[in-house]
């Protein structure tokens, strides 16, 4: 009985794995079929047009590197630096146990509340206007408690023998966790990083929030350019009547695939790399 | 590893506690190291209690007694090791050069920077031989110049007698060691800062017995320079390296001799049951 039951689970997972698999499959066949034709080199570098077999997506490509590459450099030190500070050196009590559960929490926040507060604190509070940075912190604090949290979690994970062996020699703290705690952890610190930038780069409702959906049809040339991204282009694109425009979005879809997979690309081999270093 | 509980054992804590325990060899001789009626605690726990040494200078003096007796807790008195743990307490003064290292505006780094300590496990950082050694002395600031840099580090790699075997890889990673050499490297890191006093804390306990045998002989070579506080499990390692044995006994000391004497002629019955092999 006990073993019909383990066969039947074991059963059960497979079949739930396989349907999960085919839809998964089912979607990127429709975007192919629907986008590869579209795609090519002067679909990648060309600007928007009235006519969908002209119209490229340079802008919001470069809109996206532009904004994500901004979105790590703002997220990266603070969310280290706050999780440090939690890790290391707050004191366990109600103060710091109230801020733990507050990221945790924030985590969760939909992002549309993230687009809102973007909205108000950086475009307008701030004067950031419409522009790339705005759009960067934005996404920086949407990342901010996954960074948080994965880099709390790298800390922890370095073995505590480590830092006795930095202390005996009569480092201080801040040494101690800048050349020997640090290092150690960077491969847990940018896995994190780039899962939750990874969720940044597809987010779509806190910059359409916050204003970034206009036409733009040139790409940022600085942090304070007005600017669109790739999803933001997508969404553009699908809501355009003609069916042309659609074969567009399939093409922009994939685009954004490969982005994502080139970025999750980068953390594997990022970590990769690390751990071949600490390992020798 | 039985404790006291397991066993009957000869002698009781409140015969004991009555005697006036452990009288230091000869109160006119020099001293590295005072405990003066040190009382240490985790959390409520009193882990060491009444603790009244006096170590020499420039002698190995071994800690032996059945796990859980306190020798590593206050070898760990002795670099303020314990004050990374939440929740201890110390009582009492430990004064190294009459100073007590407890007192008020004592400079823990720099305590623990003239207080070396080797660890039972060895934890070389996950950096290159070199990097292993240099460390203490970037972060001290004890060297002007890269070539003196590369001198001290040699020098303290000789020390550990370590340099024949790595000098030609020296930028390779020291988790590629062998464990005894991983010790070693330990060692040598430890003097590089140029302690006065070396802690080691079962250092042999995980290591093969050729391996052992080469910290030992390094231990006995090093009390030229160094005052050597080795913790051990083994009595014949005591008996072979140390020229004083402290024998500990559930957080107290029970006997503090010459060496010769608590193997031959122990003045406390449980200390002849212990280094006799009754129980421990």
């Amino acid at each position: 009985m006990r073993r019909s039951l383990d066969v039947a689970f074991q059963a059960l997972s497979l079949l739930v794995l396989l349907l999960a698999l085919a839809a998964l499959a089912a979607l990127i066949v429709d975007v192919v079929s629907d986008g590869a034709g579209r795609l090519s080199w002067d679909f990648i570098n060309g600007y928007p047009s009235r006519r969908a077999s002209q119209a490229g997506i340079f802008p919001a490509l470069a809109g996206s590197i532009f904004v994500i590459l901004l979105t790590a450099l703002l997220a990266l030190p603070i969310g280290v630096a706050a999780a440090i500070y939690l890790e290391e050196y707050g004191r366990r009590n109600f103060v710091s146990r109230a801020i733990e559960i507050n990221i945790t929490n924030l985590a969760a926040v939909p992002s549309i509340i993230y687009g809102l507060l973007g909205l108000g604190v950086f475009v307008r509070l701030m004067g950031m206007g419409r522009s790339v940075i705005a759009g960067a912190a934005t996404l920086a604090l949407l990342a901010l408690p996954v960074v948080i949290l994965s880099t709390r979690e790298a800390l922890r994970a370095v073995p505590g023998s480590i830092r006795e062996g930095s202390y005996a020699l009569g480092a201080t703290k801040w040494q101690t966790i800048w050349h020997q705690v640090l290092p150690v952890a960077t491969p847990g610190i940018l896995t994190g990083l780039i899962l939750s930038l990874s969720r940044a780069i597809g987010e779509t409702a806190p910059l359409i929030t916050m204003g970034a959906l206009t036409y733009v049809s040139f790409a940022p040339d600085s942090i304070w350019s007005s600017f669109t991204v790739l999803p933001i282009q997508i969404f553009n694109w699908v809501s355009r009547p003609q069916r042309d425009f659609h074969a567009n979005a399939a093409a922009g879809i994939l685009l954004l695939m490969a982005l994502l997979l080139t970025m999750n690309g980068l953390a594997i081999w990022l970590r990769d790399r690390y751990q071949k270093r600490l390992a020798g | 590893m039985s404790t006291a509980s397991t066993r009957p054992l000869p002698g009781s804590l409140g015969e004991l506690a009555s005697r006036n325990v452990a009288p230091p060899p000869s109160s006119s001789e020099p001293c590295k190291i005072e405990a003066k009626h040190l009382d240490f605690y985790y959390g409520q726990k009193r882990a060491l209690e009444d603790i009244s040494v006096q170590i020499r200078p420039h002698l190995v003096t071994a800690f032996i007694g059945p796990s859980g007796c306190g020798k590593s807790t206050f070898l760990r008195t002795i670099n303020r090791m314990n004050d990374i743990i939440p929740g201890t307490r110390v009582d009492g003064q430990v004064l190294i050069d009459n100073a007590n290292i407890y007192g008020p505006g004592v400079d823990v780094v720099q305590l623990r920077r003239r207080v070396g300590m080797v660890f039972q496990k060895s934890n070389p950082f996950p950096k290159s031989i070199f990097e292993n050694v240099s460390y203490g002395l970037r972060i001290n600031g004890m060297v002007s110049s890269k070539s003196e840099l590369a001198g001290q580090v040699e020098e303290s790699l000789r020390q550990a007698a370590l340099w024949d075997e790595v000098k030609d890889r020296l930028h390779e990673s020291a988790l590629a060691l062998s464990g005894g050499q991983q010790q070693r490297l330990c060692i040598a890191r430890a003097l590089a800062v140029r302690p006065d006093i070396l802690l080691m804390d079962e250092p042999a306990s995980a290591l093969d017995p050729i391996a052992t045998q080469r910290i030992e002989e390094l231990a006995y070579d090093l009390k030229k320079k160094y005052t050597v506080v080795i913790v051990t499990h083994n009595m014949q390692q005591a008996a072979r390296v140390s020229d004083y044995t402290a024998f500990f006994w559930l957080g107290r000391l029970v006997e503090y001799d010459r060496t010769d004497k608590i193997f031959t002629n122990p003045t406390e019955k449980l200390t002849e049951d212990y280094v006799t092999g009754r129980f421990g």
